[in-house]
């Protein structure tokens, strides 16, 4: 029995590293990487595979018994392009789970957030499970909740840039306002980025890049299973304030 | 870094092998960074040898005593479906510039009926007027190379002393207008050998940094096809094989997320040491005839110095820690039926 299970829509992810397929060298690395992350959600691009071919290069190595499939809409500049891949993936991959990413800018990939609360509130009403990609805005993580988005997915710093939890402070509201699961995606490069995000209360964390291009991607897979996992019990067993030493209190005129 | 015309210059400057060195790790670096341990394939297909320029290096020059061929819609499909059973699912479709014969009322049918076969439709055609690059783009295509061939007008205007090419300014604003029409993925580039390098890379690097900034939606691509082998009587620089390298490595740094494509004008192995350094897209099985992928009545554009098939390059790619990339795009980032 999974204790601390995190659920999304109806279903229950033991694992709280979700991983991407993009930049890895050969798809058989990329199995065996994704294997060694002990993930249970994997995400690919709808403009890199094509879901109606069983023997896709990349589709063909994902053990989709295991894991839920989350085809995102990675090119997509506009609301409406991200709906009709969404369709698209819907029609030809019988999963109704979707990442929404809308970036307008190729270079840099941040999140249109006016397009992403767009998209978001029609593919819901379409009956889409909507894990919108966004900017670490606690004010749209709200209405993305209120619209009906099932997790959250703030960034935290630019996609591909592995510079770790730039967003935090804002994260962190994000983190104590939400209703729904917040799931930091982006700018993870390390496993201690990952311990942290979820040592800050973050629900999962999802890391592309990072796995991809290290030197041995199955190692680090397995690093980033072990830092999610230790920063999750770190979460859940409270940390320990920080101290910055003093002794005596500050009350001992008050209380003899 | 951030784009400025003064670092691109020292990037682009003489260097010791040890400064070289050094780009190369960095370009090394932000190319991994930045696309990961792949490498997107491509094919070009020619639809017309007919040209109505005279530019002195092109072996599709007016005044080239050839065998001239425009492909109808039928064999252009033909040639299409040998490119599609070969495996690609991304297709650049290359003309000369006869817009009589060989205009946008030839492209549309042809670009709506590659759009059904391949994910991705990009064109190296004449230059055209906005409304123009609007029909292409409604009929399908997603991406335009053009490049300017050199940047130096003294040149240019040498090179291509008749025709409508002799036009600097309009083939130059060529590609702001295609983005205008809201082209969304264009390509750059100069051919190497005309004039001196530098003074080429850097207007390139220029004319790049002011269309990203403007046309901050598309997505760019900088080429620099080299002559190899110049026409009888036309005297070309060559440019050496490490000044080559320094200026893709000079892009790759200067322009972190640009593409860099590197087509079959270059040998086997530059191209396969090439990878990783800066080249994000290569081309395979070229043809530069049309109909050259069933037969080889027409005559070529340029001769083809990597004649590897598709399936040696992704074995190539492979054995170097390279996933060939073939597919990378989506219709329906092309089609306009909006939904919203």
């Amino acid at each position: 029995m999974i204790t601390d299970a995190l659920k999304i829509a109806d279903r229950i992810f033991a694992s709280r590293l979700f991983v991407g397929t993009g930049k890895f060298s050969s798809p058989l690395i990329m199995k065996k990487a994704l294997d060694a992350s002990g993930s249970e959600m994997i995400t690919v691009a709808l403009r890199r595979v094509d879901l109606s071919n069983p023997d896709d290069h990349i589709l063909h190595h994902l053990d989709l018994q295991k894991c839920q499939l989350l085809p995102n809409t990675a090119g997509a500049q506009s609301a409406d392009e991200a709906i009709r891949l969404a369709m698209l993936s819907r029609a030809s991959s019988q999963t109704n789970w979707i990442k929404l990413e809308v970036t307008p800018e190729p270079r840099h990939l941040i999140p249109d957030s006016e397009e992403t609360l767009k998209a978001t509130k029609f593919l819901v009403k379409e009956g889409f499970i909507v894990l919108p990609y966004m900017q670490a805005d606690p004010i749209l993580a709200k209405k993305l909740e209120d619209v009906g988005a099932s997790t959250v997915m703030p960034l935290g710093s630019p996609i591909g840039s592995n510079k770790g939890l730039k967003t935090k402070e804002l994260i962190k509201i994000i983190i104590s306002n939400s209703n729904i699961p917040v799931i930091v995606d982006a700018g993870i490069g390390a496993p201690s980025h990952a311990c942290e995000a979820m040592e800050l209360g973050a629900d999962a964390v999802l890391v592309n890049t990072a796995i991809a291009i290290a030197n041995d991607p199955i190692l680090i897979a397995s690093a980033f299973k072990h830092a999610v996992e230790a920063g999750r019990k770190g979460f859940l067993a409270g940390l320990a304030q920080e101290s910055d030493g003093e002794a005596s209190s500050p009350l001992s005129w008050l209380i003899k | 870094m951030t784009y400025s015309a003064s670092a691109f210059s020292r990037l682009i400057s003489p260097l010791s092998d040890s400064e070289l060195n050094k780009l190369a790790t960095n370009a090394k670096h932000l190319t991994k960074q930045h696309f990961g341990n792949t490498i997107q394939l491509y094919i070009p297909l020619y639809l017309s040898n007919e040209c109505c320029n005279s530019c002195l290096y092109c072996g599709f020059n007016r005044h080239q005593n050839i065998k001239r061929q425009t492909l109808s819609l039928d064999e252009a499909t033909k040639q299409l479906q040998i490119i599609k059973d070969k495996g690609f699912d991304n297709i650049l479709l290359l003309t000369g510039e006869h817009k009589a014969s060989v205009g946008v009322d030839y492209l549309v049918p042809i670009i709506k009926q590659a759009q059904k076969m391949f994910s991705y439709v990009a064109l190296e055609i004449f230059p055209c007027s906005t409304e123009e690059y609007s029909s292409l783009i409604s009929a399908g295509a997603s991406g335009l190379t053009i490049y300017q061939e050199t940047y130096n007008k003294e040149v240019y205007s040498n090179m291509h002393p008749s025709g409508p090419k002799k036009d600097f300014s309009f083939r130059f604003d060529s590609p702001e207008r295609a983005l205008k029409a809201g082209m969304r993925k264009v390509g750059l580039g100069f051919l190497l050998g005309l004039t001196d390098w530098r003074e080429e890379a850097y207007f390139l690097a220029e004319h790049l940094d002011y269309l990203m900034k403007n046309y901050w939606k598309a997505d760019f691509t900088v080429s620099f096809p080299r002559i190899h082998k110049a026409p009888d009587g036309l005297d070309t620089k060559t440019i050496s094989d490490k000044d080559f390298v320094q200026m893709i490595l000079a892009f790759r740094i200067a322009f972190p997320k640009v593409g860099i494509i590197l087509s079959t004008r270059e040998n086997a192995e530059l191209r396969d040491n090439l990878l990783g350094l800066g080249v994000t897209q290569i081309s395979a099985e070229s043809k530069t005839n049309p109909g050259g992928y069933s037969d080889n009545t027409s005559d070529e554009q340029f001769q083809v110095n990597d004649a590897r098939s598709l399936s040696e390059i992704i074995t190539a790619l492979e054995k170097n820690g390279f996933d060939p990339v073939i597919k990378d795009w989506s219709t329906i980032l092309s089609s306009i039926s909006p939904v919203l």
